[in-house]
């Protein structure tokens, strides 16, 4: 036990052990987290009048990141999948931080809900009154909870056992990765659940919802890890093969296939059959009565999701720099897809036809900002000490001078 | 690739800083400078809540304060008193707040004669009075939709018409709030359960348990949720002094709120405040389970129609037509009042 406790003080050390990028980038972080604290302060003084949310359109920009890290949270699972059950080598030194980037992203999503709440200070309503299993969202509090602790556990004890010089015994973690993996599939059933069982919401009330938030998920998540890689294999001394990107690149490429497909299928059912249900899909992708606030943000995003397939498909993508524009094009895409391109045209026009837009203010996304730049922060604090303690350079031999039993 | 001290075990702690024993003294006062720029950042970053009264802040009465079924009498009564004190303390009036039971035997029905609305909002006006209603920024639990003659589609429907005089020609008026759904999807989403059905068929919101995620905003199909986005405003002189703890005493920000069809007043036998207002009698209000009421009467003989009756939600709250009577077709009997019902 003491042993373990000493591990958590050597983290907390050595996060703050680095040279003067580290520091920067940290210190940068920081600030941006604090002036979203700020922000969100503000916001618990005057109420969620600082934020651009109106009563006809009632969730926006935090809800839409939400969804949209859900989806990111995913690329654990894509890369949990290629070396646990298809024994893929390549992946299998990258695979942890895969995970730990799920654990730093589950925080976000937590955090988004927060912030996004009119009344945080009564957030243990939900431990004392809980409306399972009728309520989607303890649905949604229960699959996220459970994810974040799965891989917090997966995580902590291969670190923890690389720490002791101990062999990880798989008794005390396969079973988990297999858990971990369905319920990587569930946390986006469950988001996508959210929306699609609201009957007064035609544009969310749609089948295909769930399977293309997992399409998309599954490919921003691997993009998102990609670069990832590149970066900690740049600035630390984590061993990462090119190999492991290339079988990356294939999860993007056909989830990105797939994402586009059924993107056709839902814009050809909205506008052929050209219903009264099509409002809200027109206002997004047309502008309706002459409102378009999102038209170009939609457009932004199907250009970006076009290019990043078009690269993907080439073998041009399989040299890095194009590979890295693809994955770039694809995260940024998919974040205004799957955020605001999902969450907003759902509100407009109104139950009551009203068309009211929306947009973001500046303290909204000041605690947007913020909450990113803490999620970073935390994946930077999370790569910074597992990188020497995977290279078995910081253990418990160091401290104690005796091999541990 | 240039350098790699990150990946290093080692303990560099500065360039020419605290290697082995102790610190440096400039490493002290490196790591105290980093310390004290972190606490100020982080206290600066907290400031705004200086702004906060300490009224705003949660007791720890309120904040183990528990959902309202699980109140025992007692403890109900405790927070009658409390809210009472409170609302004493904000608008120095003396307010009456209790909570009357649903009757027994009784389930509210409204109907609304969309031949004879003629959009003045008055209902409206009297809505926002008779529930406390925030004045800045404005909550009203009731929309009137001037809609297009020969369309019942509401996206063409004007919500903000304000002609000199109404009713104008060619359009006819849809008046619509919280149909008090039998299936209501805002009560199965809200996570806390803190929205409910009551056995009189009032779905009703505990303020005190509402943690405002605005999912039941999302959920209902007929725009009838309203959130608190910023503190509500009330006028003290104006403020209605017959409260109930489930309907229209003073609301906080931050939460949700709704139309109880005035269930402070119709438990008590009266009309709700809407009924009351309406001058041309197009709103009709009652209990369904008793065949001699008059919204009984209209379920079973006039033109009714139910509002997205495909959403399925099963509301309480129906539109009818008159054959007769209608100001679109012929005046109403002045010599036989009531002669069209």
């Amino acid at each position: 036990m003491r042993r373990y406790f000493t591990f958590l003080w050597e983290c907390g050390r050595i996060s703050f052990v680095g040279d003067w990028r580290y520091h920067a980038w940290m210190t940068a972080l920081t600030v941006m987290s604090l002036l979203g604290l700020y922000a969100w302060c503000q916001q618990l003084v005057h109420g969620l009048v600082t934020t651009g949310m109106t009563d006809q359109v009632s969730w926006g920009l935090y809800i839409a990141n939400f969804t949209y890290l859900v989806g990111l949270a995913a690329a654990a699972a894509m890369l949990v999948i290629p070396v646990y059950v298809y024994r893929n080598m390549h992946l299998h030194d990258v695979v942890v931080f895969g995970e730990l980037l799920a654990v730093a992203v589950i925080i976000m999503c937590l955090l988004f809900v927060t912030v996004d709440l009119g009344r945080p200070e009564r957030a243990l309503h939900l431990l004392r009154r809980f409306n399972f299993p009728l309520s989607m969202l303890t649905w949604d509090v229960i699959a996220l909870c459970g994810y974040l602790l799965l891989n917090l556990h997966i995580c902590g004890y291969l670190l923890y056992s690389a720490y002791c010089r101990r062999k990880p015994s798989p008794t005390f973690y396969v079973p988990f990765v297999f858990i971990a993996i369905v319920w990587a599939v569930s946390i986006h059933t469950v988001t996508a659940f959210l929306y699609v069982g609201l009957g007064g919401r035609p544009f969310w009330n749609s089948a295909i919802i769930a399977p293309r938030f997992l399409a998309s998920a599954f490919a921003a998540g691997p993009a998102f890890i990609i670069l990832t890689l590149q970066i900690v294999r740049k600035y630390t001394t984590h061993r990462v093969t090119d190999d492991a990107l290339l079988t990356l690149r294939r999860i993007v490429q056909v989830a990105i296939l797939i994402n586009f497909f059924l993107l056709g299928c839902e814009a050809f059912t909205e506008f052929y059959t050209d219903s009264a249900h099509v409002a809200s899909a027109r206002y997004l992708y047309l502008g309706l009565h002459g409102r378009h606030g999102l038209v170009p943000w939609i457009w932004t995003a199907i250009a970006c999701n076009a290019l990043a397939t078009i690269l993907l498909v080439l073998p041009a993508s399989r040299a890095l720099p194009t590979l890295n524009t693809a994955c770039v094009s694809a995260i940024v895409g998919i974040w205004i897809e799957k955020g605001m391109g999902l969450i907003v045209p759902a509100f407009i026009p109104t139950q009551l036809g009203e068309l009211v837009e929306y947009a973001p203010t500046g303290r909204e996304i000041m605690v947007c900002l913020g909450i990113w730049a803490f999620g970073l922060l935390l994946y930077t604090v999370f790569v910074r000490i597992s990188v020497p303690v995977l290279a078995g350079e910081l253990t418990c031999e160091q401290r104690y001078g005796v091999k541990g039993s | 690739m240039s350098s790699s001290p990150i990946g290093s075990g080692k303990r560099p702690g500065g360039p020419r800083g605290s290697r082995g024993t102790g610190l440096s003294r400039r490493g002290f006062l490196r790591k105290g400078a980093a310390a004290v720029a972190g606490a100020t950042g982080l206290a600066g970053a907290l400031s705004p809540l200086r702004a906060l009264a300490p009224a705003d802040w949660p007791t720890l009465e309120q904040f183990f304060q528990s959902h309202y079924k699980e109140m025992t009498p007692p403890e109900k009564q405790a927070v009658l008193e409390r809210i009472a004190r409170e609302v004493k303390a904000r608008y120095q009036v003396d307010a009456e707040i209790d909570d009357p039971p649903p009757l027994v035997g009784v389930e509210y029905v409204y109907a609304l004669n969309i031949s004879r609305c003629i959009g003045c909002r008055r209902c409206v006006f009297a809505c926002m009075k008779e529930n406390n209603s925030s004045r800045a920024p404005e909550i009203q639990y009731i929309r009137v939709l001037k809609m297009q003659k020969g369309s019942i589609d509401v996206e063409t429907s004007d919500h903000h018409y304000n002609p000199p005089m109404v009713p104008e020609h060619d359009s006819y008026y849809m008046p619509v709030q919280c149909h008090q759904c039998k299936k209501p999807p805002c009560v199965k989403v809200c996570p806390v359960g803190a929205t409910w059905q009551e056995p009189d068929g009032i779905t009703v919101i505990d303020y005190d348990w509402c943690i405002g995620c605005r999912y039941c905003e999302a959920a209902c199909p007929y725009w009838a949720r309203r959130f608190n986005f910023a503190a509500p405003q009330v006028p003290a002189d104006q403020l209605n002094v017959n409260m109930s703890y489930l309907s229209n005493r003073p609301r906080a920000k931050g939460v949700m709120e709704k139309c109880t069809y005035c269930l402070h007043r119709v438990r008590r036998g009266r009309m709700p405040a809407c009924v009351e207002a309406c001058p041309t009698g197009s709103r009709k209000f009652g209990n369904v389970l008793d065949p001699d009421s008059e919204v009984a009467y209209i379920l079973r003989h006039k033109r009714v129609y139910v509002f997205k009756e495909e959403v399925g939600t099963l509301p309480r709250f129906f539109y009818y037509f008159d054959e007769r009577g209608s100001r679109y077709r012929e005046p109403i009997s002045t010599s036989q009042p009531g002669a069209e019902l």
